[in-house]
């Protein structure tokens, strides 16, 4: 059996009775078992997953109704909630957290038959771009696996270009799940920021984060989308997309369309393979009868800096919880000593994240908040204003979802201003609330390269048809696993 | 000058839910830590949902208490670290960057002086630590989320009482508005809190925090105004501090924690979008909001008549004007207002005879209608009231087991007019030659009837009888 094919495939092998999900699933199951050990997508494994999938066969034969996903095994980042699921977040902190309750996502998964085959790693709480700062060891790259998978969803991206899933759910507050999308050449989408209930999702940067489908194909991800977008009490910041089908007409193809090229995102620091693959899929999107143009963003050179300061401030009020008394705490019979136990508190939360806390508590504090928050608050600002009005102009933006290719794992991890910079063309969907996507492009030394498109808010469908039409001009080795 | 100004915290108790979730706003019958979900406990990936209604009540509040009002409201985090604060931060809201609470300034009357509030907020409460231990060395201390979450609207005035009696003054009016309003019950253990800032001419700002309910505010306002005035009196310097109320010594105590350096890092809760608060929904909220006290108060002057202190006092509380609204009549109602003010506040003058009262507002329509046909003297009505109020029964009922029904019969009224002409020779020569002093004749027949002669009928005969 063929495992390496696409969510849709799936369903449709599966609903026509050519495969068994049962079949599909324990299939999987053994691809991690023989892979993962080397790769280490994985945190945690669902061992129900083969029963449940067994269930879902005897519901189509005996006719039931039955949901969309017929079966299909998808991992989940350890930042969201599976009701009695450990949901780590990649962190000793929250090593044995178990979530009382299914995030969102989750219920809708759960809803239309989805089986979730486990739970895959990630920077601990999402910080961080390679998996490195995992408390529980990095992923490996797996067309290289000297070379780091990207992150924070790096389990994601792994566990989907492995042939260990399907399709999975990441988390994007920078570029998180667009990143190790492009590391590993997997499709990453993140959604117009509120098109997707977050409730559930283990909260780093709660003002610009979104979860987001990495997928072997665009229409994957539309498919994706269609079951997990929407209204959601539980996240007052949802917003209604009127039950959209984003998978309809995703064929319309991209003609008469502007799109404008981010000049700020392809200029200084580029790897020369990453722009030629740039330019070579700006001449594709030509000839497909698009017309494309530079454009100046010029707030983008300080996006980055904006992202750090506002994501910091967030996270130290997010991860205040987390302090060993609540999580994470050693049990003794005797109690201890509330100034000296508190004084080991957040000793479990490791350098990354201890960081952005101290990071987190001084720029938005009083005397300080005017020179750092508040300007990165103007930077926001402005940097929205200037892509509100660049999308007057042009219907869709791009750029190389990273500027470089996969490097090294423990090339940078003692860089983290050089690690920051790679985020480069990347958060500026996330400070802007805008769509984006990520899609493989090219293979230079052996090492994949992504292409970004980003739409304005709620034009999802149209980014999604645009980058599905770019998609099929692309024809990629198979991964060496 | 003293100058006093007030920070008072008001749950919203009259709410179902709480301000993110949906457990009870009404936490005070659970056991410990029973009345919790993921998002009052701040469990990992949880999120706030914003209550409306709060959002309704608070605005409310805002406006009964002449604040203005901005057309969008935003919460912002308040971040400090304590064990009874889930997630380490307060969700509250914020004026620093443009008014963006429910309530901007705003001016309350207070008797012929003006208090000017500052701002009001909506907010959510701690949970509650609860102390227990020995002494101080072996102290333990326990954590009951179940008001965690719970609604609170902070009301900040400016520091413009001059004396405990203002303060007093003022939160009587408060405690009846909010009440008035259906948003909160003031009586409720720990249902309104305050702060103070209290200072003397010549000395430093000193802030009061942690005082528990309104009765002891004034309390410690005026404990802190006579320490200070001692300490002055003695040429000692008033320190710039924060003091604490303990409630069992009803004293106030530096404190030694540094909580005025605390720096909260406010920044927009990005997990509530702002709500806007517009023309049209305001104009709902102020059709919704129940008559105010003042124009109750007036209605009852002008329509029936009441006099000015009884329409005042019976107007103030939401509990007495509620049965006199449901009870009276064009006809009955300086009756029933009477006998709700001089008889019934008596009876039930605690919560605990409130809410066990069996009195319903047609008891109250029976005995007015019948002081008013001379069925029953106001003596007996008293005495029946009593009865109800403890046992629910019809007022037909108490009026024949207990013998309450006035003596109109002339001819069994006239023998005991006889006996009492033939009792107090003096007195009926007095009366024959000063009208006036029949009066304690009428008396006399009232004392051996037990108050249920017919006063006109005895009036009348007693009359007939002298000359």
């Amino acid at each position: 059996m063929n495992i390496k094919i696409s969510a849709l495939q799936f369903t449709r092998d599966v609903k026509s009775g050519n495969i068994s999900a049962e079949d599909f699933v324990a299939k999987t199951m053994e691809q991690i078992q023989k892979i993962d050990g080397n790769l280490h997508a994985f945190l945690s494994l669902n061992d129900k997953a083969v029963d449940q999938a067994r269930e879902i066969d005897k519901k189509i034969k005996s006719g039931e109704k039955i949901g969309q996903c017929f079966g299909m095994p998808i991992s989940i980042k350890d930042n969201i909630c599976i009701k009695d699921t450990k949901t780590t977040c990649a962190s000793k902190m929250l090593e044995n957290f178990i979530a009382p309750y299914d995030a969102t996502v989750i219920t809708k998964l759960k809803q239309q038959d989805a089986i979730f085959v486990g739970k895959v790693n990630l920077d601990e709480f999402a910080m961080g771009l390679s998996t490195e700062f995992s408390a529980y060891g990095p992923s490996k790259n797996p067309w290289n696996t000297d070379y780091v998978p990207g992150g924070s969803s790096g389990g994601s991206a792994v566990s989907v270009r492995a042939f260990e899933c399907v399709a999975s759910l990441g988390s994007d507050t920078g570029g998180s799940v667009r990143n190790p999308a492009s590391f590993c050449s997997t499709v990453g989408y993140k959604p117009t920021y509120g098109l997707i209930s977050r409730y559930g999702l283990i909260s780093y940067a709660n003002s610009i984060e979104q979860i987001g489908p990495l997928t072997r194909t665009v229409e994957d991800a539309a498919f994706m989308l269609n079951l997990i977008a929407g209204l959601d009490s539980n996240d007052n910041t949802t917003i209604d997309d009127n039950n959209m089908d984003y998978l309809k007409d995703i064929d319309s193809g991209i003609e008469g369309k502007k799109i404008g090229i981010i000049k700020e995102m392809i200029g200084e620091g580029i790897d020369p393979s990453v722009l030629s693959a740039t330019k070579d899929a700006i001449s594709k999107l030509e000839g497909l009868g698009a017309t494309c143009e530079e454009i100046s963003l010029d707030m983008v050179k300080y996006s980055v800096a904006a992202y750090y300061i506002i994501t910091a401030t967030e996270a130290g009020s997010n991860l205040a919880r987390y302090d060993n008394l609540r999580y994470g705490y050693d049990f003794s019979v005797e109690g201890y000593e509330f100034n000296s136990y508190i004084e080991k508190a957040r000793k479990k939360l490791g350098p990354e994240v201890t960081r952005r806390m101290i990071l987190g508590g001084f720029v938005p504090s009083a005397g300080h908040a005017g020179k750092y928050f508040l300007k990165a608050l103007k930077v926001k600002s402005k940097l929205t204003r200037q892509i509100n009005d660049a999308f007057k102009k042009f219907d869709l933006l791009i750029s190389p979802t990273v500027p470089i290719l996969p490097f090294k794992i423990g090339e940078k991890i003692n860089d983290p201003v050089a690690l920051f910079l790679i985020d480069i063309n990347t958060v500026t969907a996330n400070l802007t609330g805008k769509p984006a996507i990520s899609i493989p492009y090219a293979i230079s030394n052996g090492l994949p390269i992504g292409i970004q498109l980003v739409a304005n808010s709620m034009n999802d469908k149209l980014l999604l048809q645009a980058a599905h039409a770019l998609e099929k001009t692309v024809k990629l080795p198979e991964v060496p696993v | 000058m003293t100058k006093i100004g007030l920070e008072i915290h008001s749950q919203l108790t009259k709410l179902e839910s709480k301000l993110f979730c949906s457990c009870k706003a009404n936490y005070r019958e659970f056991e410990p830590n029973t009345n919790i979900c993921p998002i009052c406990m701040g469990l990992p990936g949880s999120l706030p949902r914003l209550n409306q209604k709060a959002v309704e009540k608070a605005t409310m509040i805002a406006m009964a208490l002449n604040c203005s009002t901005p057309e969008k409201i935003a919460f912002f985090r308040k971040n400090y670290f304590y064990p009874d604060l889930p997630k380490n931060f307060q969700i509250t809201q914020l004026n620093i960057y443009g008014d963006t609470s429910v309530g901007g300034t705003g001016v309350i009357m207070v008797g012929e002086k003006k208090i000017r509030i500052t701002r009001i907020q909506l907010e959510e409460d701690p949970g509650r630590l609860i102390y227990e231990g020995s002494s101080e060395k072996n102290q333990i201390t326990l954590v009951d989320y179940n008001r965690a979450g719970t609604p609170l609207v902070e009301i900040v005035t400016e520091p413009d009482f001059e004396n405990p009696k203002e303060v007093r003054e003022f939160l009587n009016i408060l405690s009846d508005l909010l009440e008035n309003l259906d948003v909160s019950d003031p009586s409720l253990e720990g249902a309104m809190r305050a702060d103070a800032n209290v200072s003397i001419e010549g000395g430093n700002k000193v802030e009061i925090k942690n005082i528990g309910s309104f009765h002891d505010l004034e309390k410690a306002v005026h404990f802190e105004i006579t320490r200070q005035q001692s300490l002055h009196s003695r040429d000692i310097p008033i320190i710039q501090e924060t003091r604490h109320w303990d409630d069992k010594r009803k004293i106030t105590i530096s404190s030694r924690s540094k909580e005025e350096d605390l720096d909260y890092r406010y920044f927009l809760e990005g997990d509530i979008p702002w709500v806007r608060i517009g023309k049209d929904i305001k104009e709902k909220l102020k059709s919704e909001m129940p008559e105010s006290i003042n124009s109750k108060k007036q209605r009852y002057v002008s329509k029936y008549g009441i006099p000015v202190q009884v329409a005042d006092v019976l107007s103030s509380d939401k509990f007495y004007s509620d049965l006199f609204e449901a009870a009276h009549t064009q006809e009955n109602a300086k009756e029933v207002a009477n006998i709700i003010t001089t008889d019934l506040m008596g009876l039930a003058d605690t919560r605990e005879k409130r809410e066990s009262s069996k009195l319903k507002p047609s008891h109250l329509k029976a005995i007015a209608d019948s002081i008013q046909s001379g069925k029953i003297a106001r003596n007996s009505a008293k005495n029946a009231l009593y009865e109800i109020v403890k046992t629910g029964k019809e007022l037909s009922d108490i009026i024949s087991e207990l013998d309450l029904g006035n003596v109109s019969d002339e001819s069994e009224l006239s023998k005991i007019i006889e006996s009492i002409i033939s009792e107090e020779p003096q007195a009926v020569e007095q009366a024959k030659s000063n009208p006036q002093t029949i009066n304690y004749l009428v008396g006399k027949v009232m004392q051996k009837t037990k108050g249920k002669a017919d006063p006109k009928l005895t009036l009348d005969l007693l009359k007939k009888q002298i000359q």
